[in-house]
């Protein structure tokens, strides 16, 4: 069967090029960076070479670049290691509702240890107002989160602005670029940035490695004690064939950013206007315009994600859902509930995330498919344009569903 | 992670529809918990001559509805209000745990269906 694979967003798949260093650094020079000798000398070699490769990335110098094991440790290195080095200081943080659960829960556990965090509302386009953000600070506020895109609809945050502001005000200014990096050109020095995090496995990198980059200057206190790998910050030795593999997929994609970025983009316009012309009563979920060169979202009324995705996956195409059904749980997506999103259109998502690999037959395929599929749904479902629930129905007093 | 039944009634589901004129309507769920099933009865001489659904939600909610219009079809309404959730879920060889809950309605629609049933005949 024709396989077509349009979940990015959720993981890439490794370079050929990456998978190469990442299996010579797990076999032919296995050695621990830490060691003295010539096996040790080659591993803390490539160690550095990956640091600064990373950091070429994103304008950064080498030694601001500490590596993790992905997106959801650098949030949670970022946002607690600044909070706790930071306490005499305040004990404010500020971000908003549709960051990533590993961002959302990191301050929800700092709620409970003392501080108070204020999650700034988005409009009907994911978008954060850099207003909002400055009456949002106190005298006490210590560290602004933000996300750069939002990894379900794609938009993207006034992070420049946002930056700026944080900067003027002397307060730190974290952003989870988890979505970002290598898919949008970022520079931590033209956008004010202090701290940003990223995960390898989302621009063709391994799984189990990222970084978080910190401002030389930045007060941090580690979350985990041991040896003195990543001076000091992150014990553990370090996951040298997942640098190496991350260096070379950072290498990659700074050097082939603006086409794959041209590739993508073209693709997502392809699909968005192709869905806009075939298929009646949707919506397109996200900024028009500021958004992710390969996100594109939407709502299809009257039917529910998991059964679109599941008809999707029949026919070869992988996507995903905001409904509740593939969160695990009874709500669907915070993040399109926080756009002021109705449930029933938020259970109805689709988000199709592009990758380089992608081609215009991939999108031509999924154009020929989709409309057939939400036919078929909406042939099934209880709902319309005017349908209008049975005043007996007894889940409408249930407060269980 | 559902089973081969589960999928072939979401992939084929049987009795989709409405009936027309049907003696029998119910309906549970609402669109804000993601699944809505409404169910339609033909009933004769106190036997389900026939049954169609519409259902908006998971795979789990189509595959139950589908199931529970097989497990009745021909039934009497004793029999078809003999019929759980947790019997339906079981014809299927299982939902995964997170479903059990949350989209396996179908026989409560059944249920509620019947009980329409029940209330308007003779008027």
């Amino acid at each position: 069967m024709r396989r077509v694979y349009f979940d990015h967003s959720a993981t890439t798949p490794v370079d050929n090029e990456v998978a190469k260093v990442v299996y010579e650094y797990m076999t032919e020079k296995f050695g621990n960076p830490g060691s003295i000798h010539y096996f040790g000398r080659e591993a803390n070699k490539a160690v550095n070479e990956g640091r600064q490769q990373v950091a070429d990335l994103i304008g950064a110098n080498a030694n601001e670049i500490f590596f993790t094991s992905g997106g959801t440790e650098s949030d949670n290195l970022a946002l607690k290691g600044v909070a706790f080095a930071n306490r005499k200081k305040g004990n404010h943080i500020i971000t908003t509702a549709i960051e990533h659960h590993a961002v959302l829960h990191a301050c929800e556990n700092l709620e409970k240890q003392g501080f108070t965090v204020t999650y700034l509302p988005v409009d009907e386009n994911a978008m954060v107002s850099v207003e909002d953000v400055k009456n949002a600070i106190t005298d006490k506020t210590i560290l602004i989160s933000v996300m750069f895109a939002n990894n379900e609809v794609g938009t993207i945050q006034p992070i420049k602005e946002i930056g700026k502001l944080a900067k003027e005000k002397g307060i730190y200014f974290h952003t989870d670029a988890v979505q970002a990096v290598a898919n949008y050109p970022i520079d931590v020095n033209e956008y004010n940035i202090d701290l940003l995090s990223s995960s390898g496995h989302k621009f063709y990198g391994p799984k189990g490695i990222g970084f978080l980059y910190i401002r030389k200057g930045v007060k941090i206190e580690s979350l985990q004690q041991g040896g003195s790998q990543e001076r000091k910050l992150r014990a553990g030795t370090e996951n040298v064939p997942g640098i190496v593999g991350l260096g070379k997929a950072a290498q990659m994609a700074k050097l082939e950013m603006s086409q794959r970025i041209a590739h993508v983009q073209g693709l997502r316009d392809r699909l968005i206007k192709g869905i806009q012309a075939t298929i009646t009563d949707i919506k397109l979920n996200g900024h028009p315009e500021v958004r992710l060169p390969g996100n594109v979202n939407f709502s299809f009324l009257y039917i529910e994600g998991e059964s679109l995705l599941l008809n999707l996956d029949m026919k070869g195409i992988a996507g995903s859902s905001g409904s509740a059904c593939t969160s695990g749980s009874l709500d669907p997506s915070h993040v399109l509930l926080a756009m002021g999103m109705t449930h029933e259109t938020a259970h109805g998502s689709l988000r199709l995330s592009l990758g380089k690999g992608n081609t215009e037959a991939d999108v031509d395929y999924c154009l020929e498919v989709l409309p057939k599929i939400v036919s078929t749904l909406r042939s099934m479902s209880p709902l319309s344009a005017n349908s209008k629930l049975a005043p007996s129905n007894p889940c409408n007093e249930c407060h269980q569903h | 992670m559902y089973s081969e039944k589960v999928m072939d009634h979401f992939a084929n589901p049987r009795n989709v529809g409405e009936i027309e004129n049907a003696n029998g309507v119910g309906e549970v769920g609402n669109a804000k918990c993601g699944d809505i099933m409404r169910i339609y009865l033909d009933v004769h001489d106190n036997i389900i001559r026939d049954i169609k659904f519409k259902t908006f939600g998971c795979g789990a909610a189509i595959a139950t509805s589908s199931m529970v219009t097989e497990l009745v079809m021909g039934k009497t309404l004793e029999e078809a209000l003999k019929i759980s959730n947790d019997a339906v879920a079981e014809a299927l060889d299982g939902l995964p745990p997170a479903k059990m809950h949350c989209s396996n309605l179908a026989a409560d629609a059944l249920h509620e269906a019947i009980k329409d049933y029940i209330q308007h005949k003779g008027k």
